[in-house]
Parts: C-alpha cells; sequence; structure tokens
C-alpha cells in the first residue's frame, strides 16, 4: 500500500493543463510536418505552414495553442495499491483545473446550465473517467477537448448486418458532412462495439493514441488504413480549402458487444490533437 | 499565390475585386462579436435602437480570445465556428456590415446576402491563434464587458491571413475546393 496526498494530484493536474495547451506533442508535430510535404493544395499547403508556425509561437510565448483550450477531461488510472489522504479525491483534481485554467491564462469555456448558459468562469467541472488497475501508481492523461470539433461529433447503433462496410460509411459520413467546422486537417477516434456509452469513451480514448501508432490487431490496422485514404479521397482538404489531407490520422477502438447490436462512435478532434500523460 | 492586401473600412470596389479562393492580408480595424453579442445587436436593429458600436463597412471577426498574459496585448486569438452566427447575419449584412471573419459553413441565407450586399466572408486558420495573435496589435473591449471573452473587442490588425470563402459573386471556396480536390 501506498500513501498518496491529493494535494499532488492537484499541483500535477494544474501543470498538466497548462502544458498540453501550450505545447503541441512531437507526434502532431511530425504529422504535420509530413502533411505539408504531402499536401497537394497550395492553400493546403499554406495551413499547414501556419499550424507548425503557430506551434512554434505557443512554445515560445506560452500561449494557448488554440484559443479554445477546451473542457477538461481526464483518465485517472489509480492502482488499487493506493491509499489516498488528505482530502477528497475528485475535489482536489478539480482544484488542479481551476488552478491550470487561472494560472495559464486559458479560456474558461464552460457553462453551469447547457440552457441558461453562464460561465463557471474556472473551467470547472472537468468530466474525470477512472479506471482501476493492478499496482501502486496513478496515471493521470489529460485532454483538453474543443468545442467546434466535438460538435461534430457522432454515435450510431449500426445493426450487425451492415459489416464493416457500415462502419467504414459511418465514419467517411461524419466526416463529410463536418466540412471546415472542425478545423480540419482532423485526427478521427473511432470507437466499435460495447454499449451505447461505452463505444463514446472508447472513441475518446482512441483519441489519446499517439499519432503514427495503429491498432494493434493487424485487421482493424487496415480498416483504419482505407478509413483515412476515404476520407482523404472527400477533397475537403486543410481548413476545408480543398485538398488531399483532411485528417492525419484515423484510430480505432474496438470492444466485445452484444449480439444483437454493432455500436459505432466518431469522435471528432481537430489537429491541435492535445494530451498529456503522467504518472504519479 | 500573392497575397492581396486590403485595408479596413471596405468599400465596394476592394470587395468586388476579391473572390474565393484568394488569400488575403488585412490591415485596420476588426470587431469581434460571438453568439450572445450577436444576438443583442440583432435585437437592437430590430427594435430600430443605435447599435453600441457603427459597424458601417467593418469586419466582423467570430472570435473569443483566451485572456492575456499581463504586458501582452491579447491571448490566443483564432476564428470560431460561424455557422451558430448564421441567424443574425444577413440582417447584420443588410446593416452594412461588408466582411466576416470565422470558420466553417454559412448556410444558403448568408452567402445569398453576402451577394446582395457586396460583403465577403473569410476564413481564418482555424486552431493558429498564437499565430494570428501576433497580427493583433491593439485590442480593448469596447461593448459588453460582462461577457468575458464574449464582449465586443475592437482589435487593431496589421496583415492579418485570411482566405475568401464566399465573395459577392455567390462563389463558395468549401465548394469548389472540394470539388477540385476530390477523388482518385
Ligand atoms: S476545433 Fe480545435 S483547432 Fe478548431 S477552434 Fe476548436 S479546439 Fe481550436
Amino acid at each position: 500500500m501506498r500513501n498518496i496526498n491529493v494535494k499532488l494530484l492537484t499541483e500535477v493536474v494544474a501543470d498538466m493543463c497548462k502544458e498540453a495547451n501550450y505545447f503541441l506533442g512531437q507526434d502532431v508535430i511530425a504529422a504535420l510536418e509530413k502533411g505539408l510535404h504531402g499536401e497537394v493544395s497550395p492553400a493546403g499547403k499554406e495551413v499547414f505552414k501556419q499550424l507548425l508556425e503557430n506551434a512554434r509561437i505557443a512554445a515560445e510565448e506560452e500561449i494557448p495553442i488554440c484559443q479554445d483550450t477546451g473542457f477538461a477531461v481526464i483518465f485517472v488510472e489509480l492502482g488499487q495499491d493506493v491509499h489516498l489522504t488528505g482530502g477528497d479525491f475528485n475535489e482536489a483534481i478539480q482544484e488542479g483545473v481551476r488552478r491550470g485554467y487561472t494560472e495559464g491564462y486559458l479560456r474558461k469555456s464552460i457553462v453551469k446550465d447547457p440552457l441558461e448558459r453562464v460561465n463557471t468562469n474556472d473551467n470547472t467541472p472537468a468530466v474525470i473517467h477512472i479506471d482501476i488497475v493492478p499496482g501502486d501508481e496513478i496515471k493521470l492523461t489529460f485532454v483538453p477537448k474543443g468545442g467546434g470539433s466535438e460538435n461534430m461529433s457522432a454515435v450510431k447503433m449500426l445493426t450487425p448486418s451492415q459489416g464493416a462496410g457500415g462502419l467504414v460509411d459511418f465514419v467517411v459520413n461524419t466526416v463529410n458532412l463536418a466540412g471546415a467546422n472542425p478545423c480540419p486537417p482532423l485526427v478521427v477516434g473511432v470507437g466499435f462495439g460495447g454499449t451505447f456509452e461505452k463505444v463514446a469513451l472508447l472513441a475518446k480514448k482512441a483519441l489519446l493514441r499517439p499519432l503514427g501508432q495503429t491498432n494493434a490487431d493487424p485487421y482493424y490496422a487496415g480498416l483504419e488504413k482505407e478509413m483515412l485514404e476515404r476520407i482523404n479521397r472527400t477533397g475537403i482538404g486543410p481548413q476545408g480549402f480543398g485538398g488531399r489531407i483532411t485528417a492525419l490520422a484515423v484510430h480505432i477502438e474496438v470492444f466485445p458487444c452484444h449480439i444483437a447490436t454493432m455500436p459505432a462512435a466518431v469522435n471528432i478532434n481537430c489537429h491541435a490533437c492535445r494530451h498529456v500523460e503522467r504518472v504519479i | 499565390m500573392e497575397a492581396k492586401r486590403i485595408q479596413v473600412p471596405l468599400t465596394d470596389e476592394v470587395v468586388t475585386q476579391l473572390k474565393a479562393g484568394d488569400s488575403v492580408l488585412i490591415s485596420g480595424v476588426v470587431f469581434t462579436a460571438r453568439d450572445t453579442a450577436h444576438k443583442r445587436l440583432a435585437q437592437l436593429l430590430e427594435q430600430g435602437e443605435e447599435l453600441p458600436v457603427d459597424l458601417k463597412g467593418q469586419i466582423i471577426y467570430y472570435v473569443g480570445p483566451s485572456p492575456a498574459r499581463p504586458g501582452r496585448i491579447i491571448g490566443s486569438a483564432g476564428p470560431t465556428t460561424s455557422g451558430r452566427m448564421d441567424l443574425y447575419t444577413p440582417l447584420l449584412l443588410r446593416h452594412g456590415v461588408k466582411g466576416l471573419i470565422g470558420k466553417g459553413l454559412r448556410s444558403d441565407a448568408v452567402r445569398k446576402a453576402l451577394q446582395e450586399n457586396r460583403a465577403l466572408y473569410m476564413a481564418a486558420t482555424g486552431g493558429a491563434g498564437a499565430l494570428l495573435a501576433k497580427r493583433i496589435k491593439a485590442a480593448e473591449v469596447v461593448a459588453y464587458h460582462e461577457l468575458g471573452p464574449e464582449a465586443i473587442h475592437r482589435f487593431v490588425v496589421e496583415d492579418f491571413p485570411v482566405t475568401v470563402i464566399n465573395d459577392s459573386y455567390g462563389n463558395d471556396l468549401y465548394s469548389s475546393g472540394r470539388q477540385r480536390f476530390a477523388g482518385e
């Protein structure tokens, strides 16, 4: 058993909020550089140039990559041999978000009620997903999720008879309908299987995988490739200006499902695919 | 493609020279407004009342910047999705607004109103808020302070990079660009 004071979580989370919003990951930068060389549309090339320059300025000046610094989504893998001390675990994480967004000059984008729409002014509450795992460590993954791309995401209960083709069509159509809105080039997270709520979570988790890493199962890795190729044949291109690179990557996460169902979810992320991890 | 430099306020002459797909560098004043500010502006116009800022010949930029660090002009300041403003935009165009900057698709009604009123819809790169902030040389809140990032700001910009999406002739880069590169 290992004692961990929750105050440590507050500090770490506050730090992660800033880090994720100022520093674009090397995997995304590499994908943007590849895009700059691969894109044939001149307007599209210009977008890649601007995005790379943007990432450089953001890191240098410690200002957010994008002004939409997102909904704070936090994945926690909590080791079952950890004993949390010093206060309320959930509140410690919320306090970390509160501090990170305030101290880091990040935008507060959360409203308290979906209809009344009054800002909470500190970007809380965060959405927290907890998994209990073996061991005595805590792994935190912080994902600030932008609203523009979240708005273009979708869940669909496909029928088993629709097969792989049905899944591919659903993913490509979702991207097609989104057009320029979610700031392409995109990272497309796909959840497949599970239940209605599980599939949406799988799609979000798919966004955490480093760009360039495929699904471990060669069959699904092939499906990822097929979906990416079809998305890039839509012609939408960077920022919707027309071009050959509409998405940088498609990641699929798969889970068993009920004999009567075949749930699918598409969580669209923009090129500002921000996530950081820490192990305590 | 060489970018064209334009100065705000915009005249019919400048607007009609620009076509969908043109890269443009804007200098001068742009006013920011998002959802709530649009709602309020539209209400004032419908009631025949005066607006808190004169928007004739002006450009509206759809943006909710992140807070500025002390000593800085502005935080990150890239475009937000324009479609949410579609309901109010034709009215503002009839009132004399000449340019709109945002990202993403507009409604048929907006595209028609751009043609009828000789105005432009332009896109800045979504997610390039740090780069775009460098082109903003001054910023002040001029109306609706209480709305925080949603308040109306007056920006002075220099060589602010945008691409024309919908011109005053009814052309649409989002559909022509897609057609040009689709397939294979
Ligand atoms: S979709 Fe992404 S890049 Fe575009 S405004 Fe939202 S967070 Fe920023």
